[in-house]
């Protein structure tokens, strides 16, 4: 059938939830109610990554992007766009106030400044078709590996590459999967984490979900090179649409003889068994993660023997994240030459030498672009929160980025021209992490943010090793001290050394990173634990414990006309006065909820 | 299905191709069909029916195939332009009928060759 | 009626330790928590003793050994929902229904509420789920009218 427009519908799990799935639906009605069905297709496709404005729709091949887009605005596009041609502008991205906007995707900035191998098919085809996938030149690199490279040709191939891990440590792909091929042993396994649990962080989910095919065929050639036949994707249960997707693909490759016996006629062998996470971070951990599809409590082990010696049931195992797998195909394919012409630093010799190729980053927080962004090594802090992402939200000023999530830092607005890779970040005190990064402006707290993910680690603290369980959670009750009020200015120093033991003496990486928010945030926003712990103050506002709510009482009566909305918000009682009269609050009472400044429309509500 | 060989993969990319061109938005050739009030009251639609039926006979994959308003021209509709990539400039075609199209496929799109009788005159664009 | 369930459950899997987790997912997912007697079920048919079972349900976030209820809500303090405001809504929920957040129901068995980590939409922070339903980018004064769409 020869169709002239395509409707690219983003299905991924944000544009669902806005209901994708329901535009969908209501275009192809309206397309058979035009008689247009036959011209016109419409098509399911996996995460764009500019998430914030969905349900997203780009319409090929003229290259038009519609954003938050509603049931009841299909008829409207389906009779300018589709019928007189005339693509509507009330739908478009508007990249700020007074200005046009921009009708095609890939003069958004957003997408402009993006590099995609890891996404490279992001958008463009069907995930749940593997016809789409290999049109695409999937599975092409496997028939290379296969039939033209031995394997310890893929293995230097990865080597030279200079490829390493993007799921938090970086540690070098191909190093890991030399080390796995030299162990001797029949039975080997290779393992896709797609226990994605940093919060803040979903480029995994987006992967697998826009091109589970990519994973599948990465793994496959792993799998090749190290003399494995036995694969596991472990995946958060948390993610029904990638599950979803990830069953139906490996479905459709078994089908295609692309997994099980014989592959492309070979000797080669290997296929794939789906394992669910059922929801606990330290299960990120290689050693954890392979307890947990044995069926047992996710709780690593001490690492004297790695897992690529003795991993699941005791075999050999190359644990690798998704994102890892995902660039596989495409170094296979393209060479490790083009990977290192992209990046940062030199690894001809050192695997540790620089960082090559891409990384994602889910970009998140208080910056105008939400959603997920590749982009190559080695482009700054300020092009991907500028330049992609559009900026801060309101005008406002930003005060720190997180990257790495709850083992990452903070790292301070001086440093925005920090080049990102591997390397750069460590030596600020944050990590690359599995790609999270949050943005926070004036209005948010380092405190308050360092004591949330230290909250986070200190739950998902598997509890085997005591720095990990006790330390995380003595560190947590001086952030709390300090957070209502009651810290002391030793109090800093007595974290600053509790850190220091619990990154040093922790079982695993979890402990091992878990105070560095912490660390991070005492070394470059010191001022502000000080303004806690001396005066008792939160500059952001953020620590409720330390706010001061009152009303300004003329400009509740003259302005507001006593509107009674906060009185009525309290839980506490606390709000006293007539309606059309000014109100006051009563200290004694107020919990400092904030409910009051939240509905008050007057701004008469004043924190200090 | 039977398991794919390499030569399956070729096969599957060769079908798949037109698809995937018209999607990344890179095709060698783009023909707009004019389809304002006044091209569809003039048989825009079937001019648009039979440019379809063209690619899908000649089975080409590299051809983009698109709408947009009135032209301006009204009292020559229903009009197409076509654009080749190597070529300077679009070309308009004024008062087509599906056997039109069929003449403009063999010569403009296959040869590169611009049929005059139905261009509409733009200055240098015919200059070749 | 659940020992059937549960079967039909268990034999989707391999009958070994390694299908432990996948069959308590999947009682979970039907049930929204795993019944005592579901426990003692697996533990006999995959052959792996009570303990362990017991070990995982209670050392795995995703399993509960309590109903919830009809309408289970789950507000999402990832770090993007936190830095939005996740901590305002859950105060106001708890407010709402005058339950705390983790484990309690409220007294017409409706609603239950708890925290969740990322669900990975950070796009639409501060994310809800009610049921099977995201609501994204929620204000805590569009709560009440919320909950009332539940009742």
């Amino acid at each position: 059938m020869a169709y002239r427009t395509y409707l690219m519908v983003c299905a991924g799990t944000g544009c669902v939830a806005n209901q994708s799935m329901k535009i969908k639906e209501a275009f192809e009605k309206e397309l058979e109610k035009r008689k247009l069905q036959n011209e016109v297709s419409v098509v399911t496709t996996g995460c764009n990554g500019f998430c914030g404005v969905g349900p997203i729709m780009v319409v090929q091949p003229d290259g038009i992007f519609y954003q938050l887009l509603k049931v009841s605005d299909i008829p409207l596009l389906v009779e300018e766009h589709l019928i007189k041609g005339r693509p509507v502008k009330k739908f478009m991205y508007i990249p700020g106030e007074k200005e046009p906007p921009i009708p095609k995707m890939r003069d958004i900035d957003f997408f402009k400044k993006q590099m995609l191998i890891a996404l490279r098919n992001r958008g463009l085809i069907d995930p749940e078709k593997i016809e789409e996938y290999i049109a695409r030149g999937g599975y092409s690199a496997l028939a290379k590996a296969l039939t033209e490279m031995t394997p310890d040709g893929v293995l230097d191939e990865i080597k030279k590459s200079g490829l390493r891990g993007r799921g938090g440590g970086g540690f070098p792909t191909g190093v890991k999967w030399e080390t796995m091929r030299k162990v001797p042993g029949d039975k080997r396994y290779v393992i896709c984490n797609a226990d994605e649990g940093d919060p803040g962080a979903f480029m995994d989910r987006s992967i697998i979900e826009s091109d589970p095919h990519a994973v599948i065929e990465g793994m496959l050639i792993g799998a090749y090179a190290m003399g494995s036949s036995d694969g596991y994707v472990y995946i958060r249960n948390e993610y029904p649409i990638a599950l979803e997707r990830l069953k139906k693909a490996t479905g459709q490759a078994r089908e295609f003889g692309l997994l099980g016996e014989n592959i492309f006629g070979t000797d080669f062998k290997f296929d794939i068994k789906i394992t669910r996470g059922a929801g606990a971070f330290v299960c990120g951990e290689s050693t954890a993660l392979m307890a947990s599809i044995e069926g047992r409590p996710g709780e690593p082990r001490a690492k004297y023997i790695h897992t690529v010696e003795k991993g699941l049931y005791d075999s050999p195992t190359c644990l690798n994240n998704v994102e890892t797998w995902a660039n596989v195909p495409q170094i296979i394919l393209k060479g490790a030459k083009w990977f290192t012409s992209i990046g940062t630093g030199d690894v001809t010799h050192d695997p540790w030498g620089g960082s090559k190729g891409t990384k994602v980053f889910s970009l998140t927080g208080k910056v105008v672009n939400t959603g997920l962004v590749e982009v190559p090594m080695g482009i700054t802090l300020k092009e991907i929160i500028f330049d992609i992402g559009g900026g801060i939200k309101d005008g406002k000023r930003i005060k720190t980025v997180q990257t790495g999530g709850p083992s990452g830092g903070f790292i301070p607005e001086s440093m925005l021209d920090l080049p990102v890779d591997y390397d750069e970040l460590t030596k600020v005190g944050s990590m690359m992490g599995s790609g999270g990064m949050i943005v926070a402006d004036e209005d948010n707290c380092v405190v308050d943010m360092a004591k949330y993910f230290l909250t986070f680690t200190q739950e998902e603290s598997c509890g085997k090793c005591t720095p990990c369980r006790e330390g995380t959670k003595r560190m947590l009750d001086i952030l709390e001290n300090i957070t209502v009020g009651k810290g002391t200015e030793e109090d800093l120093e007595l974290l600053e050394e509790l850190s220091n033991m619990v990154v040093e003496s922790s079982l695993c990486a979890l402990g091992g990173s878990a105070p560095n928010p912490v660390l991070t945030s005492l070394k470059y926003f010191r001022d502000e634990y000080l303004v806690h712990v001396r005066d008792k103050k939160c500059p952001a506002h953020a620590c409720r414990q330390l706010n001061v709510y009152t009303i300004e009482e003329e400009k509740c009566a003259t302005v507001g006309h006593g509107c009674d909305m906060c009185k009525k918000s309290c839980p506490d009682y606390a709000i006293m006065g007539e309606p059309k009269k000014a109100h006051y609050i009563d200290q004694m009472k107020c919990h400092k909820c904030g409910a009051c400044f939240d509905v008050c429309n007057f701004k008469a509500i004043k924190i200090e | 299905m039977a398991k794919i060989t390499i030569a399956d993969l070729e096969k599957i990319r060769e079908e798949s191709r037109r698809t995937l061109v018209l999607r990344e938005g890179a095709g060698r050739a783009k023909i707009t069909v004019h389809m304002g009030t006044c091209g569809i009251a003039a048989g825009a639609r079937d001019i648009m029916s039979a440019v379809l039926k063209e690619v899908e006979e000649r089975e080409l994959s590299d051809i983009i195939v698109t709408n947009s308003g009135c032209a301006g021209l009204c009292s020559k509709e229903p009009m197409i332009t076509v654009e080749l990539v190597n070529f300077p400039a679009p070309v308009k075609y004024i008062e087509m009928t599906p056997g039109k199209i069929k003449q403009i496929f063999d010569s403009h799109i296959m040869k590169e060759q611009i049929v005059k009788e139905y261009a509409l005159a733009i200055g240098s664009e015919m200059t070749h | 009626m659940v020992s059937q369930i549960v079967d039909n459950f268990i034999k989707q899997h391999p009958k070994d330790q390694s299908s432990l987790i996948g069959v308590m997912l999947d009682v979970q997912n039907h049930f929204y928590y795993l019944p005592k007697e579901s426990l003692f079920q697996i533990s006999k048919e995959l052959k792996v003793p009570i303990s362990t079972v017991y070990n995982l349900a209670t050392f795995y976030k995703a399993f509960s050994l309590k109903p919830k209820g009809k309408h289970p809500i789950a507000v999402c303090t990832g770090t993007a929902c936190h830095v939005q405001g996740a901590t305002k809504l859950l105060e106001k929920f708890e407010r709402e229904l005058n339950i705390k957040n983790g484990g309690e129901t409220t007294p017409d068995k409706l609603f239950n509420l708890e925290s969740v980590r990322c669900l990975g939409c950070c796009g639409l922070a501060p994310v809800v789920t009610i049921g099977k339903d995201l609501h994204g980018k929620l204000p805590p004064n569009k709560i009440p009218k919320l909950l009332k769409q539940y009742k």
